[in-house]
């Protein structure tokens, strides 16, 4: 009974893990997108339509911004989709067990995870762009003039924050988690040149280096460069290599940690 | 015929000091029902850890069904199943999900593991749960769906790390004939417990280890052979046993005895003689009788002479 399956390759068990948590997300899809994609709707909102009616922003804000958005929306989700189901698959009873007796080598069950982040990414981002431009009505500046640039940040993104999860769900304690979200996403999102472009940090030149070690700033400036052309923006290449880097950093660091808590 | 599990000098050392196992060397044949029997503490977890690929050794060998399981870790998992200590089902998925998922994570095809996971369910009596969540089922039904998913891939050797705990002595037995149903269909079971009658029940061959070693391996028939003749009586006192020592040793019926703190332990092939006059002395001695304990001449008697404590 074992010789012919002895041939099964690595990658067929890979995509059945994958498929496994596209089951779980499909059925879970509305709780993922409540918790992913309220936050920046909810700013479309106050920032987006209620203070440009009210006139204490300038309508020219939106353009700046939606990018950003896109860019949050899709951190929030690739950052979660991978931290919490680690909390709970290394948590009391390990489910991740099952996935971990699976013939392949174990960093491809993280590597899974991280593709899985990336879907949901997309997922997220997807969800926005449409909702923002129903709450904010036309966007002026807002074109999708270079699609396969557009996926290419939101695939480099969704991998940074993707590893970063890993990093996260298996590197913190699980009681601490919730200081995940104070500590390390809020100040992110907020130096995360979500609400303005990076060029206009020139006013506060200290913040604007310190910035740069916030991979946000590259996935948002990216999103600029992508749709909104007419923002001033970092140049692409820049920001590839950047998102590219962070990358290959969390994901070596998340690895590691989470072979430590698989293998004793 | 090919060993199913093979180890040799197997060694884990935890941080720099703890010594979870040391130098085991193991040989089970294909098609044995092997018990690993020991205290908690004693290393069966590691060596389950080690032997399903959880764990890593510090030094020595294991193989699995042929593959080494440090330098063919993907192959030794392919060919076994694992039952943990505790169910770990995919909450994520329904019951049934959790077989067939888990089946294509080996490359079974889909239809042929939802036909699979049919059968089993059917066979483990949970069938009218099949499309509920993990969580409506009971521990021991829990417990059943784990040995389903660990057999839904067809492996060659089962491992069980402590099956029963919290289960009630009902379902207890119920288990127990679900695993001499594999074991009958020719497949090596090894389990760890350290239920004493589980092992004597189901087990081909025994082993006995504590600290991480090999005290004792056989039959439960022959190591019940080897089990010192006499009964053991612990006698637990209201304070330390130490003064009484002396006067229990030349008691009448009583071969030897042992002061643990406030417990007498006497070896006596006659209890009927020595019991009361261990009562006595004590009585004789001031000293008050919180608890007497008989262990006839059984595997638990040979456990104790063995390692110096009781299993639980």
């Amino acid at each position: 009974m074992t010789e012919a399956m002895a041939t099964v390759s690595p990658l067929r068990g890979f995509g059945a893990i994958l498929l496994r948590d596209i089951t779980v997300v499909r059925r879970e899809i509305v709780s993922f997108l409540v918790r992913t994609t309220v936050q920046p709707i909810l700013f479309c909102v106050v920032f987006g339509y209620l203070l440009p009616m009210m006139g204490i922003i300038p309508r020219g804000f939106t353009t700046m911004m939606v990018p950003g958005l896109i860019a949050l929306s899709l951190t929030l989700s690739a950052v979660q989709s991978v931290s919490l189901p680690m909390i709970t698959d290394f948590g009391y009873t390990r489910e991740i067990e099952d996935r971990l007796l699976a013939p392949i080598p174990i960093p491809l069950v993280a590597v899974e995870k991280i593709v899985s982040g990336i879907i949901q990414g997309f997922i997220a981002a997807a969800f926005v762009l449409p909702c923002a431009r129903l709450i904010i009505g036309p966007i002026p500046g807002l074109s999708f003039h270079d699609i396969p640039l557009l996926i290419l940040i939101t695939l480099l993104g969704g991998a940074a924050f993707s590893a970063l999860g890993l990093l996260l769900g298996t590197g913190l304690p699980a009681q601490q988690i919730g200081l995940m979200f104070s500590i390390i996403i809020a100040p992110m999102m907020m130096f995360g040149c979500i609400y303005y472009p990076w060029r206009g940090l020139d006013a506060v030149p200290v913040l604007k280096y310190l910035v740069l070690f916030n991979p946000l700033v590259y996935a948002s400036e990216g999103m600029r460069a992508a749709v909104t052309p007419g923002v001033p923006h970092m140049p692409v290449p820049v920001v590839i290599v950047a998102l590219i880097v962070t990358t290959a950093v969390f994901l070596w660091l998340g690895l590691r940690s989470f072979m430590k808590k698989a293998v004793s | 015929m090919s060993a199913a599990i093979e180890t040799r000098a197997l060694r884990k050392v935890y941080g720099d000091k703890v010594v979870a196992l040391d130098a085991l060397d193991l040989t089970v044949p294909e098609g044995e029902f092997f018990g690993l029997l020991g205290p908690n503490g004693a290393g069966k977890t590691t060596t389950i850890g080690i032997l399903t690929t959880r764990i890593r050794a510090t030094s020595g060998e294991a193989m699995v069904a042929g593959a080494n399981v440090a330098t063919r870790s993907a192959d030794a998992r392919r060919r076994i199943g694992v039952v943990p200590q505790r169910p770990n089902p995919d909450r994520g998925l329904r019951v049934a999900e959790n077989l067939v998922f888990h089946a294509t994570y080996f490359g079974v095809p889909r239809a042929v593991a939802a036909k699979r996971a049919d059968e089993l369910l059917e066979r483990f009596g949970i069938a009218d749960k099949k499309d509920g969540k993990v969580d409506a089922l009971s521990g021991g039904q829990q417990q059943r769906l784990m040995i389903a998913r660990a057999l839904i891939h067809e492996p060659r050797v089962l491992f069980l790390d402590e099956p029963t705990v919290g289960l009630d002595p009902q379902a207890r037995l119920a288990f127990w004939d679900l695993l001499r149903e594999v074991h009958g269909q020719g497949r090596t079971i090894v389990m760890t417990t350290h239920y004493m009658e589980e092992a004597d029940q189901l087990c081909d061959r025994i082993a006995i280890i504590d600290h991480g070693k090999l005290l004792a391996l056989d039959s439960p028939a022959k190591l019940k052979e080897r089990a010192p003749g006499d009964t053991i009586v612990d006698v637990t006192l209201d304070g330390e046993a130490d003064p009484l020592m002396a006067a229990a040793q030349s008691a009448p019926g009583v071969t030897r005895a042992e002061a643990r703190g406030p417990m007498l332990r006497v070896f006596t092939a006659r209890v009927g003689e020595a019991v009361p006059a261990i009562l006595a002395l004590a009585e004789s001695g001031g000293r008050r009788v919180n608890d007497i304990h008989l262990s006839r001449p059984s595997l638990e008697t040979l456990f104790i002479s063995l390692t110096g404590r009781k299993l639980t």
